[in-house]
């Protein structure tokens, strides 16, 4: 069963509706001693990072957070979050994959926030991904963006730049892009991380 | 690259599709959920639901609409109608509406894109401008064109962007209803202006006008009524004809 981390940052309406369409049960994790009860986690989140780790931290959760074993997956900021700091804010985060959140460019090509549908390319195999073809389009919203980096990027995009469209180490995972609002293939990578 | 989108768009009263459709496989045309899981189905990017809703009981028709739209439904929408304050924003947001789509209200109150912006950030506020033009000025009109401003259309949206809309849907109302093509002279001009995507709407009538308006003014996505709900246009044809003329969209 799914822990979906409640920290105040964004709605999760959206997520937990997939997840119900999906048949994926999932709870809420408001304390510490909720995160005994599942098996794996998720760390929602929408907004601005740095407001978003400030209420992270008010929570109590953050050493909890980065002790976890089980498979966990953060979602646009929630995957920031896991990042080392991030440009929005000058914010210093978890530090869990050592990668940076940087701002997106804006020119009259590559317009911020980067909002729609983008292909993404698998650099490593991995069961996030299963039966997920590579350049398959899933829908981001976000102008800030976790760097491309050889040994952390599970899913390159390019957007006027390469970045991770998805970044993995060891138990921890993050996508950019929105699954509960991807279409099908969005659907799949969240049946694919509650079987992970 | 991103993919250009393909939008449908939805009238809503009372929780019901308004204008005609007609979809041969659908149980019942009139129920807005069904309708948008079928559009999703065929491959549209986003959906927009325009509820025109007239009752005090408008915000709570309003969020029914939008939870049971994200309890379905696996692609972004947004909603718009007679959004005038941060609270009706609040109620959406949770109800699961990735984007509110304001207009009279910002032109009456544009601080009104500031506070929503400040609040919900800028991804979530869609600036919708009806425009039409009066001898050779774009004029900003409101109550579905029906009530010229004083605002000239692209003076006002890039006054919007600074204000802190994340995106604008242009109704070009001279175009609207016609089926002659976009207005692509004046979707051209606002898409070079402004550094928000721009989603083109008013006019669609064949696949060639979509082709049309990509190519000639690089706009984000591209939105229409009728010729989906009277099945004249199919979603995945449509497609593959813009694939085949080399523009990047989602199949």
């Amino acid at each position: 069963m799914i822990g979906i981390i409640l920290y105040g940052a964004g709605n999760i309406f959206s997520l937990t509706a997939a997840l119900e369409r999906l048949g994926i049960p999932y709870g809420f994790i408001n304390s510490e001693e909720d995160f005994d009860k599942y098996d794996r986690y998720i760390i929602p989140g929408v907004g601005h990072a740095g407001a978003a780790m400030n209420k992270l931290k008010a929570t109590g959760l953050v050493p909890a957070i980065k002790a976890l074993k089980k498979p966990t997956l953060g979602i646009c900021v929630g995957m920031q979050l896991l990042t080392s700091h991030s440009e929005e804010g000058d914010s210093n985060l978890l530090d869990i994959i050592p990668v940076k959140t940087l701002r997106f460019k804006d020119s009259a090509d590559h317009k911020v926030p980067h909002t729609g549908w983008n292909r993404v390319f698998p650099e490593k195999e991995n069961p996030l991904f299963e039966n997920i073809p590579s350049g398959s389009h899933f829908y981001f919203v976000h102008s800030y963006f976790i760097e491309y980096d050889k040994a952390y990027t599970l899913l390159a995009a390019d957007y006027g730049n390469q970045f991770s469209a998805s970044i993995w180490l060891d138990n921890f995972y993050g996508v950019q892009f929105h699954p509960e609002k991807s279409g099908v293939f969005g659907e799949t990578l969240l049946t694919n991380f509650s079987k992970i | 690259m991103l993919a250009k989108r393909i939008i449908p768009c939805l009238d809503v009263k009372d929780g019901r599709t308004v204008k005609g459709v007609n979809f041969v496989d659908l149980r019942d045309a009139g129920d807005p959920v069904e309708l948008a899981w079928n559009y999703s189905n065929q491959g549209a990017d986003e959906l927009v639901f325009l509820d025109i809703t007239a009752t005090v009981e408008r915000r709570k028709t309003m969020v029914e609409l939008v939870k049971s739209v994200a309890r379905q439904i696996n692609i972004p929408f947004t909603i718009g109608g007679g959004i005038n304050e941060i609270a009706d924003a609040d109620a959406l947001l949770n109800a699961g509406a990735d984007k509110i789509s304001i207009n009279s209200a910002a032109v009456r109150n544009p601080k009104l894109i500031d506070e929503l912006a400040a609040a919900f950030g800028v991804q979530f506020v869609v600036i919708a401008v009806d425009t039409r033009s009066i001898g050779d000025k774009n004029v900003v009109h409101l109550n579905g064109g029906r009530l010229p401003t004083e605002r000239q259309t692209l003076e006002w949206i890039l006054e919007a962007e600074s204000r802190g809309a994340g995106e604008i849907l242009l109704t070009s109302m001279d175009h609207d209803g016609t089926k002659g093509g976009f207005d692509n002279g004046l979707l051209k001009t606002v898409n070079d202006a402004v550094h928000i995507p721009v989603i083109a709407s008013g006019g669609a009538g064949k696949v060639e006008h979509f082709v049309d308006v990509f190519e000639k003014t690089n706009v984000d996505a591209a939105l229409a009524a009728s010729v989906f709900h009277y099945g004249e246009i199919l979603i995945p044809d449509l497609k593959r004809t813009l694939q085949g003329n080399k523009i990047e969209v989602r199949i």
